[in-house]
């Protein structure tokens, strides 16, 4: 028998927290964690970062975990504490993002009876999470805190709550270290089978018109996949397309790569997709965003589907051979393969397929027209262009965070991201409000580099109180709007699919940004026309601490290239001559969102 | 999918960690993701009480099942599944109480189809019968078909238990 505990639950919390390398935590404090922040007062080991809304400290976590590959932390209090965080742990839930979201409860005698903050964490955040806990017992905590960051690290990763009710905390619990046989039940499959990667190799050895279509597994898996992806790609010589998610994981400066795929992926991206006669897919998911219409989607391909999830696979796309294992390993396994294989490939083909790419490439479809004269309106293809050649020139370490719209897509077309862990956005979900806390936790992670949410005027107000965050921790997170005083994503869905009927997507009586970030004791600029915008984004990098950066940009400016909703690859609108149901918009596709 | 075309029953045992909140996370997991669930029993089964089998009686297309299979798997409590209706032979029971009120031809007539499904008379009155039968799920619904004119009041049935023919487990 080992001696009675000595420490608190909220002790032996820290100690398994500490234990897990955790260094920050994202919290809210309220009556039910009372106990935990007494603990966290009386240590320094781990940092704690008061956000101003519950939602916000989730994107905070996901923010420090996706620009770190590490774990990231949440602590909100019962009831409303936990019910603001459940659109964070749905965004991490989307984004396979590691997070541990520690929730207060009411104590266990309580639970079940209405009690003051008192709500089924568990039963509600079951379909939002990985995975979920209520600890019940003190022997239980220090098990269930280790047990919860293995499950959110590993697999496919995803966001897990332990609810922790009051009394848990309060009384004595004995501390346990992490189990050394692992799980019971749990154990992801990392490793692929030899058969599998050899049926693979060949497919692609035989190809003559193949593609490498890559997600956030790769980012997931880690730095050493996305080298092996460059490896891989170069090695073939095959061209590359990559999700929204997976941006960062093979350089955008490579001729190899194709650009994102997609809803307003590029034309090269989705006419090789939809042209290939063998597609390698790894860490992506075949997600509607990336198919378009499913009875259309690269109908001529022989199609390899590397996931670490069973569950990715088959779902929306019959694949000829899956690959169940971890990204990175695929990878390497493939390589070697490769290599080992005396097949020749079809090199006269391949170049062939580059000629035809080559073309579709000449098309430039992500081509717009600014107008440089003195006064003239600002395009925001153009602002998101100088922005990323002025950080170039900076030659600083630069991460971006966006919010959900237009801004979004334009930020992912004509931002280039040369490594992985550097573009936070939210894909899956696309929640608004997601890029400034993510940006928060981004800087924390990474205090001297520069962190710039992309965002929206609409999109930026959703999270906004997260600018006192970024002033009383001096973070200097730079928020750069493209403000077209729209919900433009919205109002180009109006355009192009309701008569122009505006219902609701402009928005009147908008704050005076620069006003506000000065309330929030940061810096403001505006640039209301092409002169003055080289000169903001100066003045902005320049800055030392948290700005916001007003842009006013053409307000009827559409995203484009676009595949509507239940189009097919090739269906594609490039511009806004083809706009409008002529433009192959059905009347099933009405019905997607 | 549209049509009925290529559906086919499933019937799936999943052993699984006896935590609390099992049962909601499969049962979310067919309602949140629009699968069918035509039967579901559980129980704890073996000596410490800690793991419990799950059976599930499902229909969908075959990529539907192979579907519902995955989910299940990534279940952080899940040990193991089996799809009992692809992998072979298995056996598949369950049983009803069924409550009978009627009297004179209708009563008799009652006991003799009772007989013939060889369903076990547990309780009775003047007034009534309650009859236990166990046997596939057809079996069931056949018995259940002659019992409704006969003055079929009520019926409790347990759902599949399943399990694979021969030496193979789970
Ligand atoms: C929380 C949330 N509510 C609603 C939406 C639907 N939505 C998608 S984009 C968008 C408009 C965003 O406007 P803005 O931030 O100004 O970006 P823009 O498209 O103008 O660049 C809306 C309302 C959403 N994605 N998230
Ligand atoms: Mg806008």
């Amino acid at each position: 028998m080992s001696a009675a505990p000595e420490q608190s639950g909220a002790e032996v919390l820290l100690q398994a927290l500490k234990a897990e390398g955790v260094e920050v935590i994202f919290g809210y404090p309220g009556g039910a964690v009372l106990p935990i922040y007494d603990a966290i007062f009386h240590q320094n080991a781990i940092r704690h970062v008061l956000v101003r809304h519950e939602q916000g400290a989730v994107h905070a976590a996901e923010g420090y975990a996706r620009s770190t590959g590490r774990v990231g932390v949440v602590l909100v209090t019962s009831g409303p504490g936990a019910t603001n965080a459940v659109t964070g742990l749905v965004d991490a839930l989307m984004d396979s993002i590691p997070v541990v979201c520690l929730t207060g409860q009411v104590p266990t005698h309580l639970i079940g009876n209405d009690a003051f903050q008192e709500a089924d964490t568990t039963g509600i955040t079951r379909p939002a999470t990985k995975h979920n806990y209520l600890v019940k017992r003190p022997q239980d905590l220090a098990r269930i805190v280790h047990e919860a960051f293995l499950v959110a690290r590993s697999g496919r990763p995803g966001p897990v709550v332990i609810d922790l009710p009051k009394d848990i905390m309060i009384h004595k619990a004995p501390y346990a270290p992490p189990c050394a046989e692992g799980h019971p039940s749990y154990r992801p499959r990392t490793e692929p089978e030899p058969e599998a990667i050899a049926r693979a190799i060949a497919i692609l050895k035989a190809a003559k018109r193949p593609i490498v279509y890559t997600g956030g597994g790769v980012i997931n898996s880690g730095e050493e996949a996305a080298r092996l992806l460059a490896r891989f790609v170069r090695m073939t010589g095959f061209p590359c397309t990559s999700t929204l998610m997976g941006l960062g994981a093979f350089p955008a400066s490579d001729p190899r790569f194709l650009g994102m795929l997609g809803m307003h992926g590029t034309y090269e991206a989705n006419l090789a997709m939809h042209g290939a006669d063998a597609m390698l897919a790894i860490g992506a998911r075949f997600d509607d965003r990336v198919t378009g219409r499913l009875n259309a989607f690269s109908p001529g391909s022989r199609k390899i589907h590397a996931d670490i999830d069973p569950s990715s696979i088959n779902k929306n796309v019959p694949v000829e051979v899956p690959i169940i294992g971890d990204a990175g390993r695929v990878l390497a396994s493939l390589i070697a393969a490769w290599e080992a294989d005396p097949a020749a490939p079809d090199r006269e083909a391949l170049a062939a397929w580059w000629r035809e790419i080559d073309a579709w490439r000449a098309k430039e479809c992500l081509h717009f027209t600014q107008d440089f004269a003195k006064g003239a309106v600002i395009k925001p293809q153009h602002a998101i262009r100088r922005l990323y050649e002025i950080t170039q020139e900076l030659g600083r370490e630069v991460f971006i965070t966006t919010e959900v719209g237009q801004h979004q897509m334009w930020a992912a077309q004509h931002f280039r991201f040369e490594q992985p862990r550097h573009w936070m956005t939210s894909g899956g979900l696309g929640t608004m409000g997601y890029g400034l806390p993510a940006a928060i936790g981004v800087q924390i992670a990474h205090p001297e580099a520069l962190v710039i949410d992309i965002a929206g005027e609409a999109s930026i107000l959703m999270n906004i109180q997260e600018m006192s965050t970024a002033a009383q921790y001096r973070l200097p997170v730079k928020i750069f709007i493209l403000n077209n005083q729209y919900m433009g994503m919205v109002r180009q869905w109006q355009e192009l699919l309701h008569g122009g009927r505006y219902a609701e997507s402009y928005t009147a009586a908008l704050p005076d940004f620069v006003k506000l970030a000065e309330s929030f004791h940061a810096t403001g600029f505006r640039a209301e026309s092409i002169d003055q915008l080289d000169g903001v984004i100066r003045a902005m990098l320049a800055a030392d601490g948290p700005v916001i950066a007003d842009i006013a940009v053409d307000p009827k400016e559409n995203c484009f290239p676009m595949i509507p909703s239940g189009a097919a690859h090739n269906d594609m609108i490039l511009s806004a001559a083809t706009e409008g149901r002529a433009a192959g918009i059905t009347d099933p596709g009405l019905v997607l969102v | 999918m549209q049509g009925n075309e290529g559906l086919r029953s499933a019937t799936i045992s999943v052993l699984v960690e006896n935590e609390p909140g099992i049962l909601a996370r499969v049962v979310g997991l067919f309602s949140g993701r629009g699968y069918n669930i035509d039967s579901l029993t559980v129980a704890p089964v073996d000596e410490t009480g800690r793991q419990s089998r799950i059976n599930i009686v499902t229909s969908g297309t075959e990529m539907v099942i192979e579907q519902i299979k995955a989910q299940l798997g990534r279940l952080v409590p899940v040990y193991r599944l089996a799809d009992l209706t692809r992998e072979g032979p298995h056996i598949a029971r369950e049983m009803a109480l069924i409550k009978v009120i009627g009297s004179g031809e209708k009563r008799a007539e009652a006991l003799r189809i009772a007989e013939a499904f060889r369903a076990r008379v547990i309780d009775a009155t003047t007034e009534n019968f309650i009859f236990e039968l166990t046997g596939a799920t057809d079996k069931l619904d056949a018995f259940l078909a002659l019992m409704r004119p006969l003055g079929l009041a009520e019926v409790s049935r347990t759902g599949v238990a399943a399990i694979a023919r021969g030496t193979r487990t789970i």
